[in-house]
């Protein structure tokens, strides 16, 4: 099977990565990243570049030809591969084929763990009381929701404390926390409030972009919430600093 | 109505600058999602009934000009008569020239979000004719010359305490010197103040959420009875409405009804369902004169056929925006046009044109709460997506984010060079955020830093550079 490691996890949170190949590989997988990926064309996208978003996705059938399943650590990039690509090449049958029989074969991760590989739970330890914030595109268009819980569950030393509206949108949006600032701004602004109000001290998520998000917020309201992607606790790789926090790289 | 969608980022700063919108705002959010939840957990059917509602609305569409004319059929052997008003202005004058065919003086309206798309509250002061608001909602913003900012609770910007103060401002001349601040109050009130008007009203104006074909009957959904002030008491009954309205069976209305309060209110259905259907026969207690149904277009028909096409099946419940993020930080009037949230920013560039709405569609994260609450399960995020493709291909999006994209465009399809560049990115921004581990202000993305704090990735390299250290 291959990584769909994203752009956002290649480029600031490479940890995540490889919490995936850990959770994947102990799972049995034989875990592959198939160099020509890049992203997944969403900038593209929901600016309504099509052209450029064609151009792109066929670069990733390209690059995932074969596998017989391909995972990311990311909702909203397996949403896009599974709900969106299908629908780019309506005028062309023969890469729509292609595009179609990548969609069936893509997932989220914690999903892919749980629903495909039947998973129950990880060998993990992780000290601190944590809340979880449900990803727009994982959530909606893929059903991640218990997923995540069911194995955070079985997390040692863990405990999950819902906020109280986990399923509203951060904020984050890609391109529009920086098209729209002060909207996006006062969307975070209401999540940090409800993170903290739930006196968790760690916030997870399956979703990079979000995490940064929250993250940048939390800090700059000087909120002592540390925040990982949910991979990175699973995998037992949750002493890694926390996001936008110092402290190297233990590889 | 005058648009503001042009200027619709300083219509934000405006919103989120004023506290008492923010406080109303804050308690929408719970209040009408949860209340939504609730309904639609009593009820095991409620998705299946959705589907169905759906499919109803999308055979109407598709059979558009069959069932017009059958409605248009049946309201003429009831003896009332039905106007085709292609644009605003058309509506307008049919209406104006309605009034002034029967000297009328005052209009007691019921609320109409299509009146308020063709202006004609305004148009009829012009011309002398007094709208009287019979919905609670709508008369008060009428006292504070706003227009509405939400589709089924045009006042929910105010507070309490600013609707306490204006009846206060507008009432006490009449001999109404207590402050109010509860609804029932605020509605007796109103009904007192007004009732003397309501009852000497020329025309009655409504709108309607469905109009029957089989029937020839307009149906309109209250939770304060006013609609029936408006269409039993006047000497004539408008009944203004747009074309997609239209469905064929009373049975269908019934399934889109138990969708529809459910969806907006939470209610298993509004206090009062009103079913008009022609004038008064001989022998009838009541009921108007003359009967008309006055039909728009306004850009409608164009949307049929095309992609766009599902737009048209929204049943105007407000779930949309009442679970819209975007709608909850800054309000309705901030859309700058009659219909806000998630479904004004798909209607509005259809019906004002894409130039001066380019804001709305962008104005979203896509995160797709409102597809997931639509009664009629419209792809509110995929219409949005249209429109920016849309304005993608007229050059309509910002400059510098056309260059980014080019820019960012380039390297993802050279996946060689994309590596090298994000490998050195990575080791810049790694060792400037080394310290703290996050950058508090950086280059390009001042948008983001502004507000939040923007993570830095630690050292080591991106993961394809680590991955292939790994694995030789
Ligand atoms: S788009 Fe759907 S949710 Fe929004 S108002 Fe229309 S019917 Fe309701």
């Amino acid at each position: 099977m291959a990584l769909f490691v994203t752009c956002l996890v290649d480029l600031f949170r490479p940890s995540v990565g490889f919490a995936a190949v850990k959770l994947l590989e102990e799972a049995g997988c034989t875990v592959e990243v198939p160099p020509l990926q890049v992203c997944c064309g969403q900038p593209a996208y929901n600016s309504g570049d099509r052209a450029t978003t064609r151009a792109i996705a066929a670069q990733v059938v390209e690059a995932f030809d074969g596998y017989d399943a391909v995972v990311a650590p990311s909702g909203s990039c397996a949403g896009m591969l599974t709900h969106h690509y299908p629908s780019l090449f309506e005028d062309d049958p023969a890469m729509q084929a292609r595009a179609k029989n990548l969609a069936d074969r893509s997932h989220e991760l914690t999903s892919f763990l749980v629903d495909v590989l039947g998973m129950t739970k990880v060998a993990a330890r992780y000290d601190g009381v944590a809340t979880y914030h449900d990803s727009c595109s994982g959530l909606r268009e893929l059903g991640v929701k218990q997923q995540p819980r069911r194995l955070l569950a079985s997390v040692e030393g863990l405990e999950l404390r819902e906020m109280t509206s986990p399923e509203v949108c951060c904020g984050f949006g890609g391109t529009f926390c920086v098209k729209y600032p002060e909207i996006s701004n006062a969307m975070v602004g209401e999540k940090s409030a409800d993170i903290a109000a739930a006196g968790a001290d760690t916030l997870l998520a399956g979703d990079l972009g979000c995490l940064m998000n929250m993250a940048g917020k939390l800090q700059r309201e000087g909120r002592a919430v540390r925040v990982r992607h949910v991979a990175e606790v699973l995998a037992g790789l949750g002493d890694e600093a926390p996001i936008g926090e110092p402290g190297g790289s233990r590889r | 109505m005058q648009s503001t969608a042009r200027s619709f980022k300083d219509n934000v700063d405006t919103a989120l600058a004023d506290p008492n919108l923010q406080d109303s705002l804050s308690k929408l959010k719970v209040g009408f999602s949860e209340r939504r939840r609730q309904a639609a957990e009593r009820l095991p059917e409620f998705e299946a009934l959705r589907d169905r509602a759906r499919d109803i609305k999308n055979h109407a569409l598709a059979n558009l000009d069959f069932y017009l004319e059958e409605f248009e059929r049946k309201v003429t052997a009831l003896g009332g008569h039905v106007h085709w008003a292609p644009t605003a202005d058309d509506a307008r004058r049919i209406i104006a020239d309605l009034c002034r065919s029967i000297g009328a003086r005052t209009v007691a309206k019921s609320k109409s979000m299509v009146a308020e798309e063709i202006g004609l509250n305004e148009h009829l002061e012009a011309l002398g004719i007094a709208p009287i608001e019979t919905d609670l909602g709508e008369y008060i913003i009428q006292l504070r010359h706003e227009p509405p900012s939400h589709i089924i609770a045009p006042a929910v910007h105010l507070t309490k305490d600013q609707v306490a103060d204006t009846f206060l401002e507008h009432h006490s001349k009449l001999g109404f010197t207590r402050r109010l601040t509860e609804r029932n109050d605020l509605v007796a009130e109103a009904r007192a103040v007004l009732r003397q008007k309501f009852l000497d009203a020329d025309v009655g104006l409504t709108g309607a959420n469905f109009l029957v074909a089989e029937t020839g009957s307009s149906m309109l959904v209250t939770n304060e009875g006013n609609a029936d002030l408006s269409n039993t008491l006047p000497r004539m009954h408008i009944v203004l409405a747009s074309i997609e309205k239209v469905i064929p069976t009373l049975e269908d209305a019934a399934v889109l009804l138990r969708v529809l309060a459910r969806s907006a209110t939470g209610q298993e259905s509004s206090a009062y369902t009103t079913l008009n259907t022609g004038p008064k026969r001989p022998g009838d207690l009541d009921g108007p004169e003359q009967y008309h149904v006055v039909i728009l277009d306004n850009g409608r028909s164009s949307v049929l056929g095309t992609e766009m096409q599902d737009m048209l099946r929204c049943i105007r419940c407000g779930a949309c925006m009442n679970h819209c993020p975007v709608y909850g930080a800054i309000g309705g009037h901030a859309y700058g046009w009659v219909y806000p949230g998630p479904i004004g920013a798909v209607l509005t560039p259809q019906l004002l044109g894409v130039e001066e709405a380019a804001n709305l569609p962008n104005a979203s994260t896509f995160c797709g709460r409102c597809e997931s609450v639509c009664p009629v399960r419209i792809p509110l995020p995929g219409l949005m997506r249209h429109w920016r493709e849309r304005e993608f291909e007229r050059h309509l999006t910002p400059k510098a984010i056309r260059q980014g994209l080019a820019l960012w465009g380039f390297m993802a399809r050279r996946p060689r060079l994309y590596r090298r560049m994000t490998a050195l990115a990575n080791r810049l921004l790694a060792l400037l955020g080394r310290a703290e581990g996050r950058y508090r202000t950086l280059p390009l993305a001042g948008g983001w830093t502004r507000f939040r704090d923007f993570p830095a990735p630690p050292a080591g390299g991106t993961f394809h550079a680590q991955w292939r250290r790994r694995k030789p």
